[in-house]
């Protein structure tokens, strides 16, 4: 009977979480659905709506002060979505989807230092609902009124968002723009209007899911990512643009996670599992096998792809003279750059971060660029790169030598298991399915202490003595990520990258031609988790250690924004992107506090500035000149 | 040009290029609608016949050149603004909203009731005298457009643009891959909106069609228009059916 009661209370209690992830989640769904916009800064909302439902309760009161607070939250971070949309998303609606995403991180990035300046680093939990405060008896066991409240809101709110969809005309609008945007402006509607319209609705939502959560948890700046990840994986499991697939794959989760917990600890034919440490994955898993069984969710329908699409992708040239002798020159005073800056020891340091970096984003730009991949969870790659080295060196004992050699192809295996998988979606889908298997992998290094040390990581992860010193390791580092992206650039122009980039034009196309479409991507996310692996067991024997940190999903993110800040479609950019970020990050870590707003305003202006990234940027320029010429 | 058509002059279209990415596709059209007519765009595939209407619209990246709708200028025009202007367009491969129902596809074009310059009622639409117009959609305003038959859909797209009560409609190869029993109510269709007095440029491969509803017609050929008169006079003209047309 207890055993029952417990059980009752933990999904009463999973129900109850399951209803602000569904309020977020069908923000996200609608704001996708409507502008084709993959809004990372939704659990920023989610995040604000908490922060401003604090201080809106504080200034109003207990009481009904408390409810109007609550409102009033929902109400104001709608307005700052719709400000957001007008400023910044209204501009970049042409743009290709991964610099939408781009712009929605800088957005994170920028809410998360404003929230840091108004609200400061501590949690701050709120009052409990008046009336609500006390609990109820169910099967002998009190259960918190607010959670049972809470329980009620989703529902409710499912059911009013539906009304609003299916009897307004502003709702039958949604779901013709969900269709075909383009069609309803040639209608005669302002599709501006509709978009601020939409995005300020699902800002609301997910502030309006963060306000309830006043009472239950405090509001503490690392809600965003994590709210935001959640969100996303439940809207991937309901299928993209729908309300109620969110709401059963919210509800699915939620109660996955109750019964993960109820479990805990247990004995299955003599194996020990801990079930209560599988929560941290659970959704994850769930995406997963939901993404391989049904690609675009259970209640979702394939997308088509949009009409409207960016120009088609300009085909990759090799170097002319200029471009090989700019390569020699970099190269030159990379070699000299140590005994140059001897006075300056930390500019080496630096170096070797940049020259890690750029090895780590050229890897995600291989199947990113001319692949069409968009891994969202590269780090994986990378982590296992630097977690298999320094297991290897810790663990097993084995030489620096032969831990370098390994490290990467423990990555290359994790690639290939990760890959095939992951090659059979496409889009936003396979985004997602990357994530997944990129926190799942976070999650196993996070918890399994024995071997990975857990939240601590590893350290003593040093290279062998004769490359011990910082001018050494940097030597190796630059000939071994020359040599790497020297390689991925050969391979682009082998048949097998021809291959790989007539794939991402028309599958259907390079299929007829007897590609094997999947099994060239396949490969080519094997090769590219293979580099990213190097770069990662490079970096852990430069810092003597290794967290999780670089496996979680931050990590990926920082990879997609080198790669997007320097060009997707050019060769140079991750190089660039890479440079430029870490530099960026390390200048102005160093000289501000709130480095993450500045970090987002600059990643913002050179999206808006340079749509087509930095290297693009510069290439474009480089051809009109010579355009310009030879018309004379 | 406005001199030659005295009465009421709706659209004028002077020079016009247009481009799909960096490949042009029209090289400087002109053609004109006046008040009541029925004109066909005629031209064999891929001469830009659809091109022009969508450059009409603004649907495309870049165009160029004079366009005056009633006497205003849309060449700067973005779509929801053309067609709030009473230019409605309906596309070839028909776009219908097959997660709506037919009632909430005509939701969608609904716009408010125009006048003339002089003040005079413009041709005007309900859901009501449409379904009385398309008997078929009458019967089902509340199936979901994916589950309706080629032809209903055909129907529905058009009646989705009407209900924006459009001066000029902008009608793209109506008669296009659908039976032969619905080009036939298509063409009695737009003998009927005539009546009503709204007027429609339509772009058509089909000769015999187009000789049933038009008055007037312009034959492109590569982006440029080759023909312009009567649509008796390119009946009668097998040099230029020949030469453009024939297939």
């Amino acid at each position: 009977m207890d055993a029952l009661a417990s059980f009752v209370a933990q999904l009463l209690n999973g129900l109850a979480g399951a209803s602000s992830l569904f309020l977020v989640a069908a923000g996200l769904s609608l704001i996708f659905g409507v502008t084709r916009i993959v809004n990372f800064a939704h659990g920023s909302f989610y995040m604000l709506g908490i922060y401003v439902a604090y201080s809106a309760v504080a200034w109003l009161g207990r009481g009904v002060g408390y409810w109007l607070g609550l409102a009033l939250a929902a109400i104001a971070v709608g307005i700052v979505g719709a400000v957001v949309e007008m400023v910044v998303l209204r501009r970049i609606y042409r743009a290709p989807e991964l610099f939408q995403l781009l712009a929605t991180f800088a957005l994170v990035l920028i809410i998360k230092d404003a929230a840091l300046w108004i609200w400061g680093a501590e949690e701050l939990l709120g009052p409990r609902a008046p009336g609500l405060g006390g609990s109820l008896p169910i099967l002998g066991r009190a259960f918190p009124s607010y959670d049972l409240f809470l329980i009620v809101i989703g529902p409710t709110v499912l059911g009013l968002v539906w009304l609003l969809l299916t009897r307004t005309r502003f709702g039958t609008l949604v779901r013709a723009a969900t269709q075909d945007r383009e069609m309803v402006g040639a209608l005669g509607v302002n599709q501006a209007w509709l978009f601020t319209a939409v995005f300020a609705l699902g800002a609301l939502l997910a502030a309006l899911g963060g306000a309830l959560q006043l009472p239950r948890e405090p509001a503490n700046l690392e809600l965003d990512l994590t709210t935001i990840g959640a969100a996303f994986v439940v809207v991937v499991v309901g299928g993209m643009g729908s309300l109620p697939g969110a709401y059963i794959a919210a509800l699915l989760i939620a109660e996955l996670k109750a019964i993960c917990i109820w479990l805990g600890v247990v004995d299955v034919f003599g194996v020990t599992i801990s079930f209560s440490k599988l929560t941290l994955v659970v959704e994850f898993l769930v995406m997963a096998v939901v993404l391989v069984v049904r690609p675009w969710g259970l209640l979702g329908r394939p997308q088509a792809p949009p009409r409207v699409s960016g120009a088609a992708e300009a085909p990759l040239r090799l170097g002319d003279n200029l471009t090989t002798a700019v390569a020699a020159v970099l190269v030159l005073s990379l070699v000299a750059l140590p005994p140059m800056t001897a006075s300056q020891p930390y500019v080496a340091v630096l170096a070797i971060d940049i020259l890690v970096a750029v090895l780590f984003a050229t890897s995600l730009h291989f199947i990113m660029g001319p692949g069409g991949m968009h891994s969202f969870g590269h780090a994986a790659y990378f982590g296992l790169g630097a977690y298999g080295a320094a297991i290897l060196v810790r663990a097993a004992g084995l030489p620096m030598e032969a831990a370098l050699v390994l490290g990467p192809l423990v990555a290359g295996i994790g690639a290939v298991v990760f890959g095939w998988f992951s090659v059979r979606l496409t889009g936003v889908y396979l985004a997602m399915l990357t994530l997944a298997f990129a926190q799942i992998a976070w999650a196993v290094a996070y918890q399994w202490d024995s071997v990975t040390g857990g939240s601590n990581g590893l350290t003593g992860v040093w290279p062998a003595a004769w490359l011990a010193g910082t001018r050494a390791y940097y030597y190796l580092t630059l000939t071994l990520v020359l040599a790497g992206a020297w390689l991925l650039r050969r391979m682009l122009f082998s048949p097998f990258g021809y291959a790989m980039r007539a794939a991402r034009d028309s599958a259907l196309r390079a299929d007829a031609i007897g590609i094997d479409v999947k099994r060239v991507q396949w490969v080519g996310f094997a090769i590219a988790g293979l580099f990213a692996g190097l770069a990662g067991s490079l970096f852990a024997f430069s810092k003597g250690s290794i967290s999780p940190e670089s496996l979680y999903v931050g990590k990926s993110i920082d990879a997609l924004v080198m790669v997007l800040l320097g060009g997707v479609q050019t060769l140079a950019g991750p190089a660039v992107g890479a440079s430029v970020f870490t530099w960026l990050h390390d200048t102005v870590a160093r000289n501000t506090e709130y480095w993450r707003a500045m970090l987002g305003a600059i990643i913002l202006i050179l999206v808006l500035l340079f749509p087509q990234g930095i290297a693009g940027f510069v290439q474009q320029v480089v051809d009109a000149r010579r355009d310009a010429k030879g018309d004379r | 040009m406005s001199a030659q058509h005295p009465a009421g002059s709706l659209l004028d279209v002077r020079a016009l290029c247009a481009w799909y990415g960096a490949a042009q596709i029209l090289f400087g059209v002109e053609l004109h609608v006046g008040r009541g007519e029925v004109v066909a765009l005629m031209g064999r595939n891929g001469a830009g016949k659809s091109t022009t209407l969508k450059a009409l619209m603004g649907m495309l990246d870049k165009r160029s050149g004079t366009l005056s709708f009633m006497g205003r200028d849309i060449s700067r025009s973005s779509p929801h603004q053309v067609a709030q202007r009473g230019l409605g367009f309906v596309p070839e491969d028909r776009r219908i909203f097959t997660d709506l129902t037919v009632e909430e596809n005509l939701e969608v074009g609904r716009q408010p009731a125009r006048r003339w310059p002089d003040g005079s009622a413009a041709p005007s639409w309900t859901p009501r005298r449409l379904y009385a117009l398309f008997p078929n959609l009458g019967e089902m305003p509340t199936r979901p457009g994916g589950r309706m038959s080629g032809g209903e859909q055909q129907m529905l797209t058009v009646a989705r643009t009407l209900m924006g009560n459009p001066y000029l409609v902008l009608l793209d190869e109506p008669s296009e891959g659908v039976a032969p029993v619905i080009v036939e109510q298509m063409a009695r269709m737009i003998v009927e909106l005539k009546g009503e007095g709204v007027s429609i440029l339509l772009s058509e491969q089909n000769m015999h069609f187009a000789e049933l509803v038009s008055d007037r017609a312009y034959v492109l050929e590569k982006g440029q228009i080759r023909f312009a008169g009567a649509m008796a006079e390119l009946a009668a003209n097998d040099e230029v059916r020949r030469a453009y047309l024939s297939v």
